[in-house]
């Protein structure tokens, strides 16, 4: 297949990390298409956030090398902020700044590393707050705030730096049943306006419903990598049955 | 332990009534007591601007110090242990003494007592203050951090505003247990002459001859202050709890 005019938005190739004895990540290769949308999934320990936070630089890879937008990722600390501001990362347990109101915590990336002005970026998160469907918290704490919401704010967060790529850590797995859904719906429109996003989760009908490709880890590797009809109609692999078998069962 | 305690009191009460005691030398109600008594109060004045000059010093040099001590280089993680085990094995008084008679030969520099007093002060609560910061930085989340490069802070905004308002609002009560530790012992310089409290008593005693009522005084007066700023820094504290940031 011939490459695309546009490129690919991520282009990791053969990387491989470890945690003293720990292989985390072994000759690990994903492209991702500028718009595609990606899944990933696996056991817990199987290196799928380690892999993502590769991405944006949280973790250091040891071997091969990873291209985000063109750029090369190394840890200089120009490369790292120029990939920073094109990647946003939505976290497990949101991390949000609980000594700043939902608007400072929104406002502060686009004032301090975008150069906007208060007003600009006040503005623009407002945008975002509608977006994600909680205007009405932009003065509260987070602290005062559902989990749900907490998460809902942490995407706003992320938006509001305009980045070309999303990355979500398990967005959902630290939120009481009854607040998934809210999260899920503004990711689901978030898919929809073509931003490329790479998440990990296990929420499967998710995935059936706006994944392009999902992948399955396992011990550090890249099992099984496939459009989600066939992923889970026919997965190839014996390990990522299993899986599946094991977390669509309830 | 608390019976010994109250005949202790009580013994001291009783003898304070005695005819051994002189209370004339502060009484307010005659002329040369209430003369003495102002001299004494006003040793208020230096002790308080001397310890809050100190510790406004030693928690910015305690910050400076304190970020080396959480770098990845082990050259400057080396450097902060280092200032912090000479600074602290170094007794306060034997500091205030370096400071005042070896610090102006050995560089050059005119030092008035006041100075050398803070300089001294400053110096030896920044080991503590580093100490205090490095805990109380370290005690943030590393999500926060991550949170932050995710947003491509840099390093300055990113200890500028997330991870020090956090921190300082979690040191605040170690904070205030140092301003009152510097408090007690601004009175170490009263020994190269700076006027605070201790240094007041000390010169009323040489010319009224009554130790006794004069350093009684003397302890009151901290007791007094060092009770105030206490209560002042719990007030703070209880504010701080009720406060959703936190």
């Amino acid at each position: 297949m011939p490459e695309s005019p546009v490129g690919d938005d991520i282009e990791i190739k053969n990387i491989s990390k470890t945690f003293g004895e720990f292989t985390a990540l072994k000759d690990v290769s994903l492209n991702v298409k500028q718009g595609e949308r990606v899944v990933i999934c696996g056991p817990s320990g199987s290196g799928k956030s380690t892999l993502i936070r590769c991405i944006n630089g949280l973790e250091s890879h040891e071997e091969g090398s990873i291209t985000v937008d063109g750029i090369p990722l190394n840890h200089k600390t120009k490369s790292l902020e120029q990939i920073r501001s094109r990647v946003g990362m939505v976290f497990q347990q949101f991390n949000l700044f609980p000594h700043l109101t939902v608007l400072e915590n929104i406002t502060l990336g686009p004032i301090r590393s975008k150069r906007l002005t208060r007003e600009q970026a006040r503005e623009r998160a407002m945008g975002y707050l509608e977006r994600v469907k909680i205007p009405e918290q932009a003065h509260k704490y987070p602290r005062q705030l559902s989990g749900g919401q907490q998460q809902r704010v942490a995407i706003a967060r992320s938006l509001c730096m305009e980045p070309k790529i999303i990355l979500f850590d398990e967005p959902t797995s630290a939120l009481d049943p009854e607040m998934i859904s809210e999260v899920l719906d503004v990711m689901i429109e978030l898919a929809e306006t073509g931003m490329t996003m790479i998440c990990v989760t296990h929420e499967m009908g998710f995935a059936r419903r706006v994944a392009d490709k999902m992948v399955f880890m396992d011990q550090g590797s890249i099992v099984e990598m496939a459009p989600p009809t066939k992923f889970f109609d026919s997965p190839d692999t014996n390990r990522c049955k299993t899986f599946l078998k094991q977390i669509l069962h309830h | 332990m608390k019976k010994l305690l109250v005949l202790f009191f009580l013994t001291l009460f009783l003898s304070g009534c005695s005819e051994n005691w002189g209370w004339y030398v502060v009484n307010p109600y005659n002329k040369s007591g209430w003369v003495n008594l102002k001299f004494l109060l006003s040793g208020y004045y230096f002790t308080l601007l001397l310890s809050f000059t100190s510790i406004l010093i030693s928690v910015a040099v305690g910050l400076l110090i304190a970020l080396p001590g959480l770098s990845k280089n082990s050259w400057l993680r080396n450097f902060n242990r280092v200032y912090v085990e000479i600074v602290r094995s170094v007794p306060i008084l034997v500091l205030i003494l370096w400071v005042y008679y070896g610090l102006p030969p050995m560089t050059g520099l005119e030092i008035n007592v006041f100075w050398a007093g803070v300089v001294a002060l400053a110096l030896s609560d920044s080991a503590f203050q580093a100490e205090i910061f490095r805990a109380g930085i370290q005690s943030i989340d590393k999500g926060q951090y991550e949170a932050s490069h995710s947003i491509s802070l840099n390093y300055r905004d990113t200890m500028r505003f997330v991870i020090l308002p956090q921190a300082i609002r979690r040191i605040l009560p170690a904070l205030g247990n140092q301003l009152v530790y510097m408090l007690k012992m601004s009175s170490l310089v009263s020994v190269i002459g700076m006027q605070e409290l201790t240094r007041k008593a000390n010169e009323l005693v040489v010319t009224e001859y009554r130790p006794l009522e004069i350093y009684t005084i003397l302890v009151l007066e901290y007791l007094v202050l060092i009770l105030v700023v206490s209560a002042g820094v719990r007030w703070l504290e209880r504010r701080l709890k009720t406060d959703a940031r936190v």
